[in-house]
């Protein structure tokens, strides 16, 4: 039992390593550092902008899309050696939130049901952030229970004629192309009448709405469509198999390994060192002790889980759905100790922004945290996916099952 | 990176399994639990020949020599199989105590008895109430020659020596405390049985009435001995712990399979399977705690310290929780004698204060951190 890397290992980490060192945006490394769950802005500078010209940087050397193959703008490395960069490139890696959904999963439901030529023209682009890619999902009626979305696509000649509403759709305010999961036959039960397709969101009937999120921030988007076209041959997967690709869109989404997930912990702990309570330095006091234990063995024990995940890897072994205890334990724990880190500061707590503790860090972590146990499957749909697929308890019973979409209620009262 | 046991290990833990499967149901270790035998004497016996009980103990002492990471494959099986032994006071506390600070002499008396299972040891450190700390230490110790009361003893009813912690000064400081080696079949120790949470693992009280006793490492060392004795344990027991929580798992799921309520396999209702899931995430992060605590004690590293503490409230809270969860999902039958859910129960609260209380822990742990923090 180790922690160290094989040979080949070792000489990839000192490659990446070398090479982050000589490239990578020093300039922003303190504030990329320090910025916590719900915050990470830059003073001086557009985020956006900066995120890109990194991105643009390493595709130039061979450094994007790291598990992508090479002819299609990544690199052709092993699981293993993806973790290895992620933990090398270090706080440099929070620039890369924008491309997460483009490169983690559009890019990967491309790979597996584009034409070749659409490969070769979209994804390069995508991998060097020249363009950002959004996921179309999520509906008002349809978050959670996916399948029950209602944008309907209806064919008109070669083309598909789009209309309905997408909800909940990250950075569609900046995102170049999309893909779009919707109803082609609404007298089929619902998993069976769904296609999915890719859109040029520039093109005409496309519009988006920026939602204000709770902390005030505007990550999301509601996304309308009226009279959209889209070309057949922009299709991706046969006609009514829309289910199948989104779970291949899905499951990318929560297989990501090796990322150090958010818990506020190390926040919380270094600020429990230094702050002074009434009767002493709150580190001494039992009652925060307590706390600062139990929220360090979940913190240490995501860590050495993941650890876990990374060695399977490094064996070449397919990491399971056992990884989604990452974002549900995270998930509950960053709200919690928000919460907590408040309470330390007594009245003073409910200010927030600039004039706040720390410049309002943990308020700022409060009002995120909600959206970690909601985003790519709520708390609930990761306790089922644990029981169901790693425990083998039976699914939730389903009564929509087999009746056709449209003949399924809409409405619970009346 | 190969954070994991190796193949080898793994087929040790196989191995075990399948051994405490067959000579440790849950039928054999009832007669422990119903009162009509102190421990498991047929099993104790399987497990010395089997080679478990001194896999940890050098090869010069009668040992498999193998080490640490043998041993706590093996401790998870033992936790698993929920077995009636006193394999964690003689193997984790007595062997380990021997190990750090034993002369030679007493290596050689000790541990190969311990390997072959003829001896059976365990560290008499309480007095009553409160956690481990120099100040509870009341016991004296003067010209070889011990006073005072030990109570709860791990164990103590059937423990043929006990390495106990004793007062040797007055400064109210660590460097007060020493530790002595006492063969309780030699007189001069009344022992007590008490009755306990867990029947299936004895406790005794034992008074040392000008007993005479062997120093154990050197004089003033006693509270450094005793902490690391107390760490290497505590990442043992963790294993033990993961064990009966994977164990209360599985018997909860079964269950949740097996039995039908309102015209559906309760385990397909989601208020029982969110309570399931719940369960396997925290026996997941108390497993991957107590690997690391694993790797510090294999290999002895500055982290040991604090590895141990994680993996000990991890470990304690995970079985806690696994074991009170199995009875729910159970439901009435849960808390009747007949079903097992209660060893497993008994078993994870006992557990939970033997090496000192899970708040002892959380204690120990930030001032661990700290310290880290600080150097």
């Amino acid at each position: 039992m180790n922690f160290d890397d094989t040979p080949q290992e070792a000489e990839f980490r000192a490659t990446a390593r070398a090479w982050i060192g000589a490239n990578a945006p020093k300039q922003y490394e303190e504030e990329l550092r320090k910025s916590s769950l719900g915050r990470t802005v830059l003073k001086n500078a557009n985020i956006l902008e900066v995120a890109k010209a990194w991105q643009k940087k390493k595709a130039d050397a061979g450094w994007a899309c790291l598990h992508w193959p090479k002819e299609y703008g990544g690199r052709g490395s092993s699981p293993i050696e993806r973790v290895i960069w992620q933990q090398e490139e270090g706080p440099f890696g929070q620039l890369s939130r924008m491309f997460i959904i483009g490169h983690g999963m559009c890019g990967p439901t491309m790979m597996a049901f584009a034409r070749e030529e659409h490969k070769r023209t979209y994804l390069p682009p995508l991998a060097s952030g020249e363009k950002v890619w959004c996921q179309l999902f999520s509906e008002p009626a349809g978050g959670s229970d996916v399948a029950g979305l209602r944008t309907r696509a209806e064919k008109d000649g070669d083309d598909w004629i789009i209309n309905g509403q997408k909800i909940w759709t990250s950075g569609a305010h900046y995102s170049d192309y999309g893909i779009l999961l919707t109803r082609t036959d609404p007298t089929v039960p619902k998993h069976k009448g769904l296609t999915m397709f890719f859109l040029d969101m520039k093109s005409p009937g496309v519009e988006v709405r920026p939602i204000k999120q709770a902390s005030g921030a505007s990550d999301f988007n509601e996304v309308y469509f009226t009279n959209v076209r889209i070309p057949d041959h922009q299709r991706l997967g046969e006609v009514g198999d829309g289910w199948n690709v989104s779970l291949t869109t899905l499951m990318n989404e929560r297989s990501a390994i090796g990322a150090a997930v958010s818990t506020g912990f190390p926040e919380l702990f270094e600020y429990c060192s230094s702050l002074m309570l009434d009767d002493g330095p709150a580190i001494e006091d039992r009652a925060v002790r307590s706390k600062l234990a139990n929220w360090a063995v979940k913190a240490s024990g995501l860590k050495y889980t993941s650890m876990r995940a990374i060695s399977a890897l490094s064996r070449g072994e397919r990491p399971g759905p056992e990884n989604s205890i990452g974002k549900l334990v995270a998930g509950s724990m960053i709200q919690d100790v928000a919460t907590y880190a408040l309470d330390l500061q007594g009245a003073a707590g409910v200010v927030s922004g600039e004039d706040a503790e720390l410049a309002g860090r943990f308020q700022a972590m409060l009002l995120r945290a909600p959206g970690t146990r909601v985003e790519g499957g709520t708390d609930e749909i990761m306790r089922n996916i644990i029981a169901e697929r790693v425990l083998g308890l039976p699914g939730d019973i389903r009564v929509d099952k087999d009746v056709p979409f449209n003949k399924i209620p809409t409405k619970g009262r009346g | 990176m190969n954070f994991d046991f190796s193949d080898d290990q793994k087929q040790l833990r196989d191995q075990a399994r399948k051994f405490l499967a067959e000579k440790c149901s849950p039928k054999a270790v009832r007669v422990v639990l119903d009162g009509k035998a102190p421990y498991d004497k047929e099993l104790w016996k399987g497990l010395a020949e089997m080679g478990f009980l001194g896999v940890a103990i050098p090869e010069e002492f009668g040992g498999a020599g193998a080490g640490h990471l043998e041993l706590c494959v093996i401790a998870e099986e033992m936790g698993r199989a929920n077995a009636p032994v006193p394999f964690s006071s003689t193997v984790y506390l007595a062997a380990e105590a021997l190990l750090i600070a034993g002369s030679d002499a007493q290596k050689k008396k000790w541990l190969p008895a311990i390997a072959s299972g003829e001896a059976i040891g365990t560290l008499a450190l309480f007095e009553g109430k409160g956690n481990p700390a120099p100040k509870n230490v009341k016991l004296t110790a003067a010209n070889g020659v011990l006073n005072g009361v030990k109570k709860p003893v791990a164990d103590g009813g059937i423990a043929d020596f006990a390495v106990v912690a004793a007062r040797t000064g007055s400064s109210g400081r660590e460097n007060d405390i020493s530790l002595f080696l006492v063969d309780l079949k030699a007189g001069g120790v009344e022992v007590n049985n008490l009755t306990n949470l867990d029947p299936t693992r004895g406790q005794a009280e034992l008074t040392f009435k000008d007993c005479k006793a062997e120093p154990l490492g050197a004089a003033g060392e006693g509270w450094s001995i005793l902490t690391q004795v107390l760490d290497r344990a505590a990442v043992l027991c963790a294993f033990e712990q993961v064990g009966g929580s994977d164990r209360a798992l599985e018997m909860g799921r079964d269950y949740a399979l097996d039995r039908i309520a309102f015209g559906r396999q309760i385990g397909s209702f989601q208020a029982v399977k969110h309570m399931l899931a719940d369960m396997y995430v925290s026996a997941t992060l108390a497993r991957s705690n107590s690997y690391y605590g694993a790797w510090a004690l294999s290999t002895n590293a500055a982290e040991l310290p604090e590895a141990a503490a994680a993996a000990r409230i991890s470990a304690t809270q995970a079985f806690q929780h696994c074991a009170k969860n199995n009875i729910q999902v159970h439901g009435g039958m849960g808390f009747t004698w007949e079903f097992d859910c209660h060893m497993y129960y008994r078993r994870a609260n006992a557990m939970a204060l033997g090496l000192g209380s899970l708040s002892y822990w959380e204690d120990q742990l930030i001032d661990r951190m700290r310290k880290k923090n600080a150097a």
